[in-house]
């Protein structure tokens, strides 16, 4: 095949993520600290969610990598090469076909099933982190489950803004116990959480691993007289007419056109494949 | 009476150098009490080590707990002692920026403590912290602007609002009204009094300032190098100092 170990990384550093993975699973929320490793990809296009997803892959496993929804955009492409080339596994852009599916951004619109891992890559794991910029007092605050700081936030946003404008990396405290950094995903994505699907996040440079295991109760934080709200914009995908979708704007000229379409690609082109097959 | 806190021989060396040595004292409910002495007397290690900041090396520090009643908060867990911190204790520093978040807005400063224990109700945090900037003497106006556009004395003020709003019943303070002007200490002064007698409040003051005992304590306690070497009633210490050191300090006041 190749001159790569299997996935890339030598057994013992998978051993370890496994590891760290596992304890992540025990204690749902909780950042497992782990020993990350220099990828062939600078830090920030997911170095995290790679290692994650080359402890968990085996060879029977089919992948699909998603970036902001899409499994064209480079950041996908190129991260799915890697694992075809050095883990020699199938890959696919089917949500329903993978068995492990690499995200960014983006929770698929598809519900998962048990049968299936979404890896997520995690740039900042500490929800605390813009607050309180100490490492050692915010680790003492998951300790001690001191989150007052965390509303903190929210208070400051509709003050600002007369609503909760944090639209993405929406706070979550996970099984009434740590409160979780969902990674950038739109807070859209945020009630999917509760899926079954194992899921699992990689911060590379933060070197942390943490984990939701299936059916894992997830609650957005918010207050009693503002609501957690998932809000998506107002409007339909032009290419599928989909109204339950996370929308991206995509400007089409310079003179103030714009589009919504489904950011999430494989989700947009089987509606568009079905509604084919239904006219013919 | 159960005093509310009750200080035994608590003592800090730092390696072979002093902190504080077997200090000694009680706190009654509503009580004020004030430690002056010169810089390095062990003034501030003491406070330190009675809020739990810093952990003396020998003695206990007995607080009258509102659902246990009196308990060791040296053998407490940290968890309790936190907790402790945040509910019916307080802590005001000297400078305001150790004391605030300076990049969140005067409400969100003031309602931290509310959410801390469990207010999740927006509207309610907001209107407390408008009746507590009002208590201060801070406009009404000024709740979303960040500390860092107020000034030195307001940032104290919204200091002193953000430690009392949570309704503590003991206040630790640093020299609260170190770095200020003169005018803008009487104003601080006037109100840290008229607080302390509405809330019935105990406080401990840490202070260089005699004035500032003056004016605030009931009770006084003289330190140097690191030992107690004179307590008494406040007037009493100040107009009749019987330690040398004490004589020196009462006479080192300029009189304007």
């Amino acid at each position: 095949m190749t001159d790569y170990n299997f996935a890339y990384l030598d057994e013992q550093t998978k051993r370890m993520i496994r590891r760290a993975i596992l304890k992540g699973l025990a204690i749902p929320g909780y950042q497992v600290p782990f020993a990350s490793r220099e990828m062939p990809m600078p830090y920030g296009w997911g170095t995290g969610g790679v290692q994650v997803s080359a402890a968990t892959l085996t060879p029977d496993d089919i992948l699909k990598v998603i970036d902001q929804g899409a499994d064209d955009t480079t950041n996908a492409v190129s991260i799915r090469k890697f694992f075809e080339k050095t883990a020699d596994v199938d890959t696919t852009t089917v949500t329903s076909e993978a068995s492990v599916i690499q995200t960014r951004h983006r929770i698929p619109e598809e519900k998962l099933t048990e049968d299936q891992i979404l890896v997520y890559q995690v740039p900042i794991p500490e929800p605390l982190r813009f607050l309180e910029p100490r490492e050692t007092e915010t680790r003492k605050m998951h300790a001690l489950e001191e989150y007052g700081l965390m509303h903190v936030k929210l208070y400051e946003d509709i003050s600002r803004h007369g609503h909760i404008a944090t639209s993405y990396a929406y706070p979550v405290k996970v099984e009434g116990r740590y409160v979780m950094d969902p990674s950038p995903i739109p807070k859209f994505d945020n009630p999917k959480m509760e899926m079954a699907a194992i899921q699992l996040f990689g911060a590379g440079r933060e070197q942390r691993i943490y984990a939701l295991p299936p059916y894992t109760k997830v609650v957005s934080l918010d207050f009693d007289d503002h609501p957690f709200d998932p809000s998506k914009a107002p409007h339909t995908c032009s290419l599928c007419g989909a109204r339950d979708s996370y929308l991206d704007e995509v400007i089409v000229d310079d003179e103030g056109g714009r589009m919504f379409v489904c950011s999430d690609t494989d989700y947009c082109e089987s509606r568009r494949a079905m509604a084919v097959e239904d006219v013919a | 009476m159960t005093p509310l806190l009750d200080v035994q021989t608590v003592s800090k060396h730092y390696g072979s150098q002093i902190g504080c040595a077997d200090v000694t004292f009680k706190l009654y409910p509503g009580e004020v009490m004030g430690i002056v002495g010169e810089s390095g007397s062990g003034k501030s290690t003491l406070l330190n080590c009675l809020a739990g900041h810093l952990p003396p090396d020998t003695g206990q520090i007995i607080f009258d707990t509102r659902v246990d009643g009196p308990r060791d908060t040296l053998t407490m867990s940290e968890p309790e002692r936190r907790m402790l911190g945040r509910t019916d204790w307080a802590f005001v520093h000297q400078h305001a920026r150790d004391g605030l978040r300076m990049g969140v807005s005067a409400g969100g400063n003031i309602g931290e403590r509310l959410m801390a224990v469990g207010a999740r109700h927006y509207g309610d945090i907001r209107d407390q912290a408008i009746d507590w900037l009002g208590r201060v003497e801070i406009s009404e106006t000024r709740v979303d602007d960040r500390p860092t556009t107020f000034s030195g004395g307001m940032q104290q003020r919204l200091q002193i609002a953000r430690n009392l709003v949570t309704g503590p019943r003991l206040v630790f303070m640093d020299e609260p009204t170190g770095g200020l002007d003169v005018s803008v200490q009487a104003r601080l002064l006037d109100l840290l009094r008229g607080l302390v007698r509405d809330m019935g409040l105990s406080a401990i003051i840490v202070t260089h300032d005699l004035a500032v005992v003056r004016l605030l304590a009931d009770r006084l306690m003289v330190m140097k190098d690191g030992y107690v070497v004179e307590t008494g009633l406040t007037d009493q210490v100040l107009d009749d100092p019987q330690h040398a050191y004490t004589q020196l300090l009462v006479s080192s006041v300029l009189q304007v």
